[in-house]
């Protein structure tokens, strides 16, 4: 058999016969439903190893069976209607949820094309041109699951949560737009397979006259808009840090407290199936997609067959751990940090980027002197703006004596600055009063 | 070419089209229809979103995949999503009453709605009865994103930029009329606030509630510190404090 390096292109695409749809249809369904029920277990167990404990450990090998477990556990429990629920939208929601996040991996590329009993076939479900943007359209309307059963439950908690979430997802959708532009700039496409295979290849940078070989992969090419893609979609996958609308200490469960058994599950599985589909979108946009990573690379038959299946999932799972290390670190951030990270932090970072991008491109194949001049004018500018820009004058912190000596009569004690707290009548008069310990001499002499 | 340039490029409607069509415009007018029948105000915004999609997915068949995406993701994404946001903030159970205010008003909007609407269709159904379709191999040629990016960015781009100019306008003068100005000696952050609490004159602890240790349970009734003052802190301000007399305080005998 001749290994198939080639990667699929759109013109690929809808010429499978059903049953080949159909079977990768569900394939991709098993993943997001496998992504689930080990994703859970992975998180417990990776969770549970930062804090120095086993974590699950008891049901099957590993602990590998508890979240099934827990599933089925689910379905048994009573499904509670609260009674100012709105019915329809109350049973809707989770679904829009779930609908949304599956739908995702529809246009995500698993590998290049294969041949599946015959049939030359690219490891996708589909793919148009377009695709990026069904993913993001579909992270939209995955909001909706969100805020409708914040409101339909008819209690504070969700809708609390439901509001925090309108406001952070549509925030962070600006910016994970913003970050996805870079690529569309470089990669020339929006169709997911075609970015996949534009870095494919390694590409030749032209700095200054020197011809540099560099990676194709986007997280390397564009590095700023790789952090601020992932920034965003840790805050568009409601995950710890940001994981406001579900802010145990604050809302209970937020949006989905009032939610039980199978419902409850779905809501569940449609928060790490959209973390999976997430993770794996940002391999297919930013890691190089189903491409070996670089020292399996040199091995000629990587990239062609079924390899590539196996370093997409190893990215995927690299990924869900970094999702996961997050959450065991970092500490919830408050609401109006979250805002203030999402709109003046992280869109002037991908704005100012993308324009620096585009005149980078632009003027690629401009004379030598014409790009020193652009490069030499935005230099100028940017110095000009550094050196006129408002600083703020740091402020002489008073010393802690000092403020100790300034506080007004009457102010509230203190304890002791230098933490020596002073011996307490009582304890003195009891060792005075203590008759003197009858111990037989030892070399020990320094007895209290 | 992508499988909906295909569809549309023939001219003649195909099956998967049809069928498509077929599927999505009654429940495109169902949506449309429940957005004015329906009572409850967010009912209404999800029948709107329904039809909104069912749009997207005319444009994806109508060979423009761009703006069926950009339809769901703008509209039905962000600005039906802060519609919702404000009528939530509204309230759930802000829903129409049915009281015809104008008598007959509401049959002369039905009557005038279909009759508005049979004549819209019907012109265009006249207008455009036999006419081809052309140039859509033309406009798509290169990519139907390339060639509205080539458009915007070249022909269109001053009325582009212009109407990014008046909603950028728009968003700023918005946000100057709701902005509450503080200067910056003003405002008081979290430091300052406890520093506040602490300030000699200032009782850090919570309040006493009304009647602790009174001779009544009333809200009105000061609570007495411990050294048997009154705390005037624990009655609240717009209640006119008063001091019971001995008659008032005095069993009336229907105690057990």
């Amino acid at each position: 058999m001749i290994p198939i390096a080639q990667p699929p292109s759109l013109s690929d695409f809808g010429h499978d016969p059903w049953w080949l749809v159909l079977g990768k249809i569900v394939f991709a369904f098993v993943v997001a439903l496998l992504g689930t029920l080990l994703g859970v277990w992975f998180e417990r167990r990776v969770v549970g190893r930062m804090a120095v404990r086993p974590g699950p450990n008891q049901l099957g090998p590993f602990g590998l069976l508890q979240t099934l477990a827990d599933g089925l556990k689910m379905a048994f429990k009573e499904d509670i209607l609260p009674k100012a629920a709105d019915k329809v939208i109350y049973f809707i929601a989770p679904a829009i949820s779930m609908i949304c996040a599956v739908t995702m991996l529809s246009v995500i590329p698993f590998g290049p094309m294969v041949s599946i009993f015959g049939h030359q076939t690219p490891l996708q479900v589909t793919d148009v041109s377009v695709s990026v943007l069904v993913v993001l359209a579909l992270s939209s309307m995955a909001v909706y699951g969100i805020v409708l059963a914040g409101w339909a439950s008819g209690s504070t908690y969700p809708l609390l949560g439901g509001l925090r979430s309108t406001a952070q997802l549509i925030s962070y959708e600006v910016s994970l737009g913003l970050s996805i532009v870079a690529v569309f700039m470089l990669a020339g496409t929006m169709s997911t397979s075609e970015i996949v295979a534009a870095q494919g290849q390694g590409v030749t940078l032209n700095l200054f006259g020197a011809e540099l070989p560099g990676p194709g992969w986007f997280a390397l090419l564009l590095f700023p808009s790789f952090v601020v893609f992932f920034i965003s979609i840790v805050g568009e996958t409601n995950r710890p840090p940001f994981d406001m609308p579900e802010a145990e200490s604050e809302l209970v469960a937020g949006f989905m407290t009032e939610y039980s058994s199978l419902k409850f599950a779905l809501i569940m599985l449609s928060e790490y199936v959209a973390m999976v589909a997430m993770s794996a979108f940002t391999v297919t946009l930013f890691l190089g997609g189903w491409y070996a990573p670089w020292p399996i690379s040199i091995w000629s038959g990587a990239n062609s067959g079924w390899w590539p299946l196996l370093w997409f999932f190893a990215k995927v799972i690299l990924l869900v751990f970094v999702f996961v290390w997050l959450r065991g670190t970092l500490p919830r951030l408050r609401y109006d940090q979250l805002m203030r990270l999402g709109w003046k932090v992280l869109i002037p970072v991908s704005l100012v980027w993308i324009v620096f991008l585009a005149t980078w491109l632009k003027v690629q194949d401009w004379e030598r002197n014409d790009r020193l001049v652009v490069f030499g004018i935005l230099g100028g500018i940017a110095l000009i703006a550094a050196l006129f820009w408002p600083n703020r004058k740091p402020e002489q912190k008073p010393t802690v004596a000092e403020q100790v000596e300034n506080r007004p009569q009457g102010s509230f004690p203190l304890p002791p600055m230098d933490l020596q707290v002073p011996p307490s009548p009582r304890t003195r008069r009891m060792v005075a009063e203590r008759e003197p310990a009858n111990v037989p001499a030892g070399q020990d002499s320094e007895e209290v | 070419m992508t499988t909906s340039t295909v569809l549309a490029a023939a001219g003649a409607v195909s099956g998967g089209e049809a069928v498509t069509f077929w599927i999505l415009a009654p429940l495109a007018l169902a949506g449309a229809i429940g957005m004015i029948a329906a009572r409850n105000a967010v009912h209404s915004a999800l029948w709107l979103v329904l039809t909104m999609l069912s749009l997207g997915v005319f444009y994806v068949l109508q060979a423009g995949p761009f703006i069926g995406m950009v339809q769901i993701i703008v509209y039905t994404g962000a600005i039906m999503m802060l519609f919702l946001f404000v009528l939530m903030l509204v309230g759930r159970d802000a829903s129409d009453s049915l009281i015809e205010v104008l008598r007959g008003q509401r049959i002369a909007a039905i009557g005038l709605g279909v009759g508005f609407a049979a004549l819209l269709g019907s012109g265009t159904y006249r207008a455009t009865q036999g006419t081809e379709a052309v140039g859509l191999e033309q406009a798509n040629a290169g990519g139907n994103v390339q060639s509205i990016a080539r458009l915007l960015f070249t022909d269109y781009v001053f009325a582009f930029e212009l109407t990014a100019a008046l909603l950028i306008t728009a968003t700023i003068g918005g946000m100057i009329l709701a902005h509450v100005e503080r200067r910056k000696e003003d405002r008081r952050d979290q430091v300052a606030t406890m520093k506040a609490r602490f300030t000699p004159g200032n009782y850090p602890g919570p309040k006493p509630g009304p009647g602790v240790f009174a001779t009544s349970s009333s809200v009105a009734t000061p609570a007495r510190l411990p050294d048997g003052r009154l705390s005037d802190r624990s009655t609240p301000d717009i209640l006119p404090v008063r001091e019971l007399t001995a008659e008032e305080t005095t069993l009336k005998g229907t105690e057990k």
